[in-house]
Formats: C-alpha cells, sequence, structure tokens
C-alpha cells in the first residue's frame, strides 16, 4: 500500500511510464484503489491540468463577460457601480425610441449586400481563372493574397489617400480630362459606406479568393472532361462542375461574412468614424461610442446582444435551408 | 479522352487569363507599392507626383516619422505583445492541442465544441463587460492586460490547428521513445515539439500578424501613451488642418516592410494557416 501510495505522488506532474499499453509490464501496475488513481491521474488529471490554463482564460476572456453582457443588456449601467434592473427597457428603447440604432443597422445591411457580392464575384472569377493556370499560379496567388496581411491601419491610410479629391484616383484622371471623380468618397454622405466597404474588401478578397482555389484545386479533372465532352462552355463548366464543387466553401464563407458584417468596426472607425452625419455609422461604431464614450453601457450590452441575436438567425436560416434539401 | 484535346482545354485562352490576372495583381499590388513610394518622396513632390514612381529618395522621412510618431516606443510595444503572446500561445495552446489530441481525456469533444461556438460569439457581446473587468483589475492600460485578451482570443483557432497537426501525426515516435525509457517531459521536449514545430510556426506567424496588426482592442483597453502599440502611431501624423502624407507613408512603410518580407520568405505558410483559421 506504502508503495503504491508513494508511486501516485511520484509521478504528480509526469505520468509513469510503466503504465504503457504493454502486456509484459501490466503486472508491475499497483492493484484495486491505487491503481484506479493512478489511472485517474493518467487519464483525466493530467489531460484537464494540460487544457484548463487556456480554458480558464478564455473563460474570463469571452465566456465569463459573454454572461454578463447578456445581464448588463436588462439594467441601466454606466459602467462604474451597481446596475440597475431595467427589464426589456433597453430592448424597447432601441426598437421604438433610437434612430440612431435603426440607421446603423440599416447600415450594417448594405455593407451586408456590398459584402457578399463584390469580393465573392471578384474572388470567384478570379479563382476560376487562376485554377487553370499552370505556370506562375503561385505567383499569383502570392501577390493577389499580400493585401490580407497588410494592418488594417495602413490599408485604412491607403485609401483614405487614394480616395482623396487632391491626391486620390479621381484627381489623376482629372488630370487626363475625365472629370466628375475628383470628390470627396469619403466626405460625401451618398459614396462614404460604401468607400469604406470597398477598402476592406480590397484587403479582403485575396484570401477568399485562395480558400476557393484551394477548393476548386481539389475537384476532379475528370469532371471538367466528362463535361467537354458533353459540350460544355466556360460559362457551363463553371455553372454545372466548379460551383457546385466549392459549393461548401462559398456557403461557409457566405456566412461567416454575413455574421462579420454586424461585427465591422475598425475600417468605418478609422476612415470616417461613423460620419459624414452618420452616414457611414454601423453596430460597432454605435455600441463603441455608447460604452465608452457615453458611459451608456447597459444599454450598449443590449446593442452588443442584438448582434448575437441576429448572428444566431443567420446561422439557423443557413442550418434550416439545409434541412430543406438545399445543398450549401 | 484524347490527350490532345485535354492539352486543348488547358491552354484555351490562356493568354487572355494571364492578362486578366496581372490587371488584378496591379490592383491588389499598386496600392502597396504606391505607399512604399510615397514613403521617400518630400510632401512638395507628393503635391506634384502623388502616385508614380519617386523622382529622388528622401530618406530623411524615416527618422522624422521614427521621430513623431514614438516608432521607438510604439514599436517596443507591439514587439513585446507579439512575443509574449505569441509565446503564451504557443505554450498554453500547444499543452490543450496535445492533450485533444494524445490523451482523449474525458470530455474533450465537449471542449472542442465550446471552442467552436465560442469562436463564433460577436465581439461585441463581450467586450464592454470585459473592458470594466478589466478596469477592476487594474488591467487596462497594461502589456499583461493586452496579452491576455489576445491570447484567449487566438485559442480557438491555434487549438484546432495544433491539435489537427498533431493528430495527422503518427504516435509510433511517441510510443517508440517511451519503450527507450524517455519521461514524459521528455516525450515533449524530444520528439513532440521538434515534429510539430512547422505547426508551431504556422501558428506562430499567424498569431503575431494579428497582435502586430491589431487596432481595435487596443484602442479600447489601452489609453496611456507609453503602452500604445505601432498601430496607433498612425495619429500623429494628422491634425485638425489634414495630415502629412510623406510621413504617414514612411510610418506605413516601417510597418508593412518587416511583413511583407516575413510573408514572402514564408508564404506558403502564411496562406495555409491564414485560410485554415479563417481569421479576418
Amino acid at each position: 500500500m506504502a508503495r503504491g501510495l508513494t508511486s501516485s505522488t511520484d509521478h504528480n506532474s509526469l505520468p509513469p511510464q510503466e503504465i504503457t499499453p504493454n502486456t509484459t509490464e501490466r503486472g508491475k501496475i499497483p492493484e484495486g484503489r491505487h491503481w484506479t488513481r493512478y489511472r485517474l491521474m493518467r487519464t483525466i488529471i493530467i489531460p484537464w491540468a494540460l487544457m484548463l490554463p487556456i480554458l480558464v482564460l478564455h473563460a474570463i476572456v469571452v465566456l465569463i463577460p459573454a454572461i454578463q453582457g447578456i445581464y448588463y443588456s436588462f439594467t441601466e449601467w454606466s459602467g462604474i457601480g451597481q446596475a440597475k434592473y431595467v427589464g426589456l427597457e433597453n430592448f424597447r428603447r432601441l426598437l421604438f425610441d433610437d434612430l440612431e440604432y435603426g440607421n446603423a443597422l440599416r447600415n450594417n445591411l448594405i455593407w451586408m449586400a456590398f459584402f457578399v457580392t463584390v469580393p465573392f464575384a471578384m474572388a470567384l472569377f478570379t479563382a476560376s481563372l487562376l485554377a487553370r493556370v499552370k505556370t506562375g499560379g503561385m505567383i499569383y496567388r502570392t501577390l493577389l493574397f499580400m493585401p490580407y496581411v497588410i494592418p488594417s491601419v495602413v490599408v485604412a491610410a491607403i485609401w483614405r489617400y487614394l480616395l482623396s479629391p487632391r491626391f486620390g484616383i479621381g484627381s489623376q484622371l482629372a488630370h487626363l480630362g475625365i472629370s466628375g471623380l475628383d470628390v470627396a468618397f469619403l466626405g460625401r454622405p451618398d459614396t462614404a459606406l460604401v468607400s469604406i466597404a470597398f477598402a476592406d474588401s480590397w484587403h479582403f478578397w485575396g484570401f477568399l479568393m485562395v480558400l476557393f482555389l484551394a477548393a476548386m484545386q481539389s475537384i476532379p479533372n475528370d469532371l471538367y472532361d466528362a463535361a467537354k465532352v458533353d459540350g460544355a462552355n466556360r460559362w457551363q463548366e463553371f455553372l454545372h462542375v466548379t460551383l457546385p464543387g466549392i459549393r461548401a466553401t462559398v456557403s461557409f464563407m457566405l456566412m461567416t461574412v454575413m455574421i462579420w458584417s454586424f461585427l465591422v468596426f475598425e475600417y468605418v472607425w478609422l476612415l470616417t468614424q461613423g460620419g459624414p452625419g452618420g452616414a457611414s455609422e454601423v453596430l460597432g461604431v454605435v455600441i463603441f461610442v455608447n460604452a465608452f464614450r457615453r458611459f451608456d453601457a447597459g444599454y450598449a450590452a443590449a446593442q452588443g446582444l442584438t448582434i448575437s441575436f441576429f448572428a444566431g438567425m443567420i446561422v439557423l436560416l443557413f442550418v434550416f435551408l439545409r434541412r430543406r434539401g438545399w445543398e450549401i | 479522352m484524347s490527350l490532345m484535346k485535354r492539352i486543348r482545354r488547358r491552354s484555351e485562352s490562356l493568354p487572355l487569363n494571364h492578362v486578366i490576372l496581372m490587371l488584378l495583381v496591379l490592383f491588389a499590388v499598386s496600392p502597396i507599392a504606391m505607399i512604399l513610394f510615397n514613403s521617400v518622396k518630400t510632401s512638395a513632390e507628393i503635391g506634384r507626383n502623388p502616385m508614380g514612381f519617386p523622382e529622388a529618395i528622401h530618406l530623411d522621412n524615416f527618422s522624422t516619422a521614427w521621430e513623431k510618431g514614438q516608432f521607438a516606443r510604439t514599436m517596443g510595444n507591439s514587439v513585446i505583445l507579439v512575443i509574449w503572446t505569441v509565446a503564451a500561445e504557443l505554450i498554453l495552446g500547444g499543452m490543450a492541442a496535445y492533450s485533444l489530441a494524445r490523451k482523449q481525456p474525458p470530455g474533450g469533444s465537449i471542449v472542442m465544441f465550446y471552442m467552436l461556438v465560442a469562436s463564433t460569439i460577436p465581439v461585441w457581446l463581450y467586450l464592454v463587460p470585459l473592458f470594466f473587468t478589466w478596469k477592476s483589475l487594474n488591467l487596462l492600460n497594461t502589456r499583461l492586460g493586452l496579452i491576455l485578451i489576445y491570447v484567449a482570443l487566438n485559442a480557438p483557432f491555434s487549438i484546432f490547428l495544433l491539435r489537427s497537426y498533431l493528430i495527422g501525426l503518427s504516435p509510433d515516435f511517441e510510443d517508440a521513445a517511451r519503450v527507450d525509457g524517455a519521461n514524459e517531459l521528455q516525450v515533449l521536449t524530444r520528439i513532440v515539439v521538434p515534429l510539430t514545430w512547422p505547426g508551431f510556426l504556422t501558428v506562430g506567424l499567424v498569431v503575431g500578424l494579428g497582435v502586430w496588426s491589431e487596432f481595435q482592442i487596443a484602442l479600447i483597453f489601452v489609453q496611456e501613451p507609453d503602452m500604445f502599440p505601432v498601430t496607433t502611431s498612425f495619429f500623429k501624423f494628422a491634425d485638425r488642418y489634414g495630415r502629412d502624407w510623406s510621413l504617414t507613408s514612411a510610418g506605413a512603410a516601417m510597418m508593412i516592410i518587416p511583413v511583407l518580407l516575413l510573408f514572402l520568405a514564408l508564404q506558403r505558410r502564411f496562406v495555409d494557416g491564414l485560410s485554415q483559421g479563417g481569421v479576418k
């Protein structure tokens, strides 16, 4: 018994090597209770001890604040001191009183409409061209992917410059005699939001393209040969072979991008901070301002909860369509 | 299907493909080239020649930007953030991934499911309460506070990638070492880590790039100028009258040149790692 105890405490940190599943060594494993402790150590305590640090950290940073966020949604809270329970008041306010929220939500939907079309079309088109290129494909892939590794603050600076009426593309075109485009794209209510979305998608589409390309390269060549035999042209080939072949990737990324469209903050904050006059204001900006500038943290938490609700609805939509037999 | 037809399909309208692809490459790369060109122009030259090749190379933009943007301090901060975040991520994430891949702990699949769900929780749900938690723990305006957040937010990606890397690796080597009398620590340091290092490198690159570029969390959790990361140096080049574009471009160049060199050297690992992570 004493021996069994020491052997199990000795190996607190290191699982004992006698325990390797090996029939000739089976006999050495202590019997009964100690064997159980031994096994407990090896199969539960050590594996969990290895996972615990990062799980605890993740719970502190994400899980617990997320639960608090749900709670604070039903309170009036400045961020300091006691939160006052107000029931559904925050949600009543954002549904009926808060024009800012409705405006921001509309802008998020415009952002989504832009992101599920422009970068997707560009990425699909480019990937299908690149999938046919045999030589130099790697170089194209590298160069097209490059904007994705540029930090958002630099992307924002680049496009603030390129879209400015004084230095940007518009002014260059004006010099060449093509006038009308040397306007302050980021300063006009009708162009600000789409200009920001364009800058973000310049950074993003190469990434999407690489994902689609990888999916296309795993489509068997035979399918293309068969389509050829059937006399399909390139468009039909794309429609009936390529697109079905990468459907899983496309629909997953559609879902992801739709969820991301509700989270957007950085590019808007860097380029316009929501202006001019709220024309590019999105939910992320409104929540940021409410929480950290107006100290209306309870209300900001409620707005954050609505984003989780939209994200959940998008996931459910995709699950539902799949159940209904849509092959996405 | 005859060989000729196959070849014809492959080479069909290839020149046109290359022309279109080159135009797209121009679209992707020329804005980056432009900011690098502008980084060596004087303000006067930018006014005359806002997009073209520089007429002469003015490297003093870099020293001025370095001073004015306080890059010594912000880059120092960012380097510290990157090193500690990557180190902690690799050690803690690696431990968890090793446990999940090799030890089959009871509840392991719940952990995986939790990580999957957690990575889709919108950041705006927990950011506000997290800010006030960090405030009460005195973690605002500290590097530790940022590192803890970065490690946690990258945890799902790192654990998934390292776990799948380990699963793809046969455990035979580890068993052989055990038979030869190696203890578990030796198995980890002599066998598992050396064999898994490509996975570690991928995770390190992706996480490191993310921290180097990170702006949103730093904006919210750091207000003390001494703690600002490199992404905030940019605000120093603009005032209410406008923006100094030669300094802005030089600052941008200093920020992206190391990233671009690393990317070109290790592009396959970057591309594979980032596309597996799906991180934005």
